[in-house]
């Protein structure tokens, strides 16, 4: 089992993990048992698997943690967290994690931090998402010669009716951006 | 019946199968799904990775928005079911932060007490609220012969348990079974399709849809059945170049539930949006199912 007071002392990072993660205390629970990590779908192409990030977390390897692409495997399938045996969220500390290296800058080979912000950024414009929109301008700066690759996809999605050109908008945005703005605010101040 | 309904944004255009196909069913089992008023986007997995409490705030707008005299929302998207569902459970779980998004949606004045609506899987729906018996006697044209492989894919069998399994899952194989379906018995139903992982690193995504498309045609199906616009859009969409990545000759149908689900129903393949699919449905829905509805 992981303790918060280990022989270098308490491990602040792990604390600021299970604050920054609903139902995050279970990760001290952990026995390094790998159940994680074995029933991951992209466990073979993590550097470090669940299991070893938790050690490493209790170790307080901070940069080390948040600059693996662990958590940028991660498909958001929550086979480790149903399969854990001590009920750790896990897919949920994975999230913390991904927020914590993109707020810190520490995200490294990866371009899920680009598509997060891009999809996000339209969300907030349009209050729906615009697959067009985030594929072109997701693509366009980050992977411009992987979107030559989408073109033929693109088109057949688009002759099939599949692909709208033109945004869909809320009515009422000014609300949304109201919620939106408030919920950063209080993040902000926490 | 009628339920608040929360399509999400895929079902406006790149679903627009599965909205069309649910909206057929719906009117055949006799249930109304009444739009949420001005929904926005649940987010998808992008907004939890940059800020958890606005990105429980945007999903909260919509549970705020449910008609007062609703108490069940039903959503046919895994990722949207799962992020309304989450959020609510987060509100009801945790009040503090029940609190602060409630701070958050009081500057768009609404409010939303958490477990106040049922957020819930048009699956589920289907499944519990009509089940066996009111489905078997809408069913005109059988399925028999056609070999199916239910895909349920990740987000709504985990990880909020309900009365299925969550590896295991067997509600829509049941469903199946009573439209006369010969259901196959495949490993990786509950598996990933890779999500945005298409967006973010192919080889890691191209592999996982490869996984999924090999051991259906290892099982012999004719067709992967879908209860997910992303899932059906990776196993779909992406199969031409997964066969290119890997040099394989996958040659296999995506098709929502709802829209086989209609067919067995008697109704036009054209009323369910057959045709949007990029690896078309026809030849094994003609060499099938044509010669029994001819008699």
């Amino acid at each position: 089992m992981i303790s918060k007071s280990n022989e270098s002392g308490t491990s602040s990072f792990l604390e600021e993990v299970i604050e920054d993660t609903p139902g995050g205390e279970r990760i001290v629970h952990c026995l390094q048992c790998g159940s994680c990590g074995g029933s991951c779908p992209n466990g073979a192409d993590m550097q470090y698997t669940p299991r070893t990030l938790f050690a490493m977390i209790n170790a307080n390897q901070r940069e080390a943690v948040l600059s693996a692409n662990t958590m940028w495997m991660c498909v958001s399938c929550y086979l480790c967290t149903t399969r854990c045996p001590q009920n750790i969220p896990i897919t949920d500390i994975m999230y913390a994690l991904k927020r914590k290296a993109i707020a810190e800058k520490l995200a490294k080979g990866t371009d899920a931090p680009a598509l997060a912000k891009t999809f996000t950024d339209l969300l907030d414009k349009y209050g729906r998402s615009f697959e067009l929109g985030l594929a072109s301008r997701y693509y366009l700066l980050n992977r411009p010669v992987a979107m030559l690759k989408m073109g033929p996809m693109g088109l057949s999605m688009f002759t099939r009716g599949r692909m709208s050109l033109l945004p869909t908008k809320i009515k009422n945005l000014e609300q949304l951006r109201a919620i939106i703005h408030k919920a950063r605010e209080l993040g902000d101040a926490s | 019946m009628k339920y608040a309904y929360y399509p999400g944004c895929s079902m406006e255009c790149n679903a627009a199968a599965y909205e069309v196909s649910t909206q057929a069913v719906a009117r055949v089992l006799g249930f109304e799904l009444a739009e949420i008023d001005d929904w926005n986007c649940c987010g998808a997995t992008e907004y939890f990775s940059q800020d958890e409490l606005t990105a429980c705030a945007v999903v909260a707008r919509n549970l705020a928005l449910v008609d007062s005299r609703t108490d069940q929302l039903v959503a046919p998207c895994a990722a949207c079911y799962l992020n309304l569902a989450k959020t609510d459970k987060l509100m009801t779980d945790d009040p503090e932060m029940g609190r602060k998004i409630n701070q958050a949606l009081a500057a768009g004045s609404l409010h939303y007490e958490g477990g106040r609506v049922k957020v819930r899987h048009l699956l589920d729906v289907i499944y519990h609220d009509f089940g066996e018996e009111k489905i078997r006697e809408k069913v005109v044209r059988p399925l028999d012969g056609l070999r199916v492989a239910p895909y349920y894919g990740c987000q709504v069998v985990r990880p909020i348990k309900g009365d299925d399994s969550t590896e295991y899952p067997m509600q829509m194989d049941e469903m199946f079974t009573w439209l006369g379906a010969e259901v196959v018995d495949y490993p990786v139903k509950a598996h990933c399709c890779g999500g945005h992982m298409t967006q973010i690193s192919e080889p890691q995504a191209f592999e996982l849809i490869r996984r999924l498309l090999q051991s259906a045609v290892d099982y012999e199906a004719d067709m992967i059945l879908c209860m997910c616009p992303m899932c059906q859009l990776n196993l779909d969409a992406y199969q031409s170049r997964v066969n290119g990545f890997f040099n394989t000759n996958f040659s296999m149908p995506i098709i929502y539930f709802t829209q086989m689900l209609g067919i067995a129903f008697g109704l036009d393949p054209k009323e369910l949006g057959f045709g949007k699919e990029l690896v078309a449905a026809e030849p094994v829905l003609k060499a099938k199912l044509t010669a029994k509805t001819t008699t």
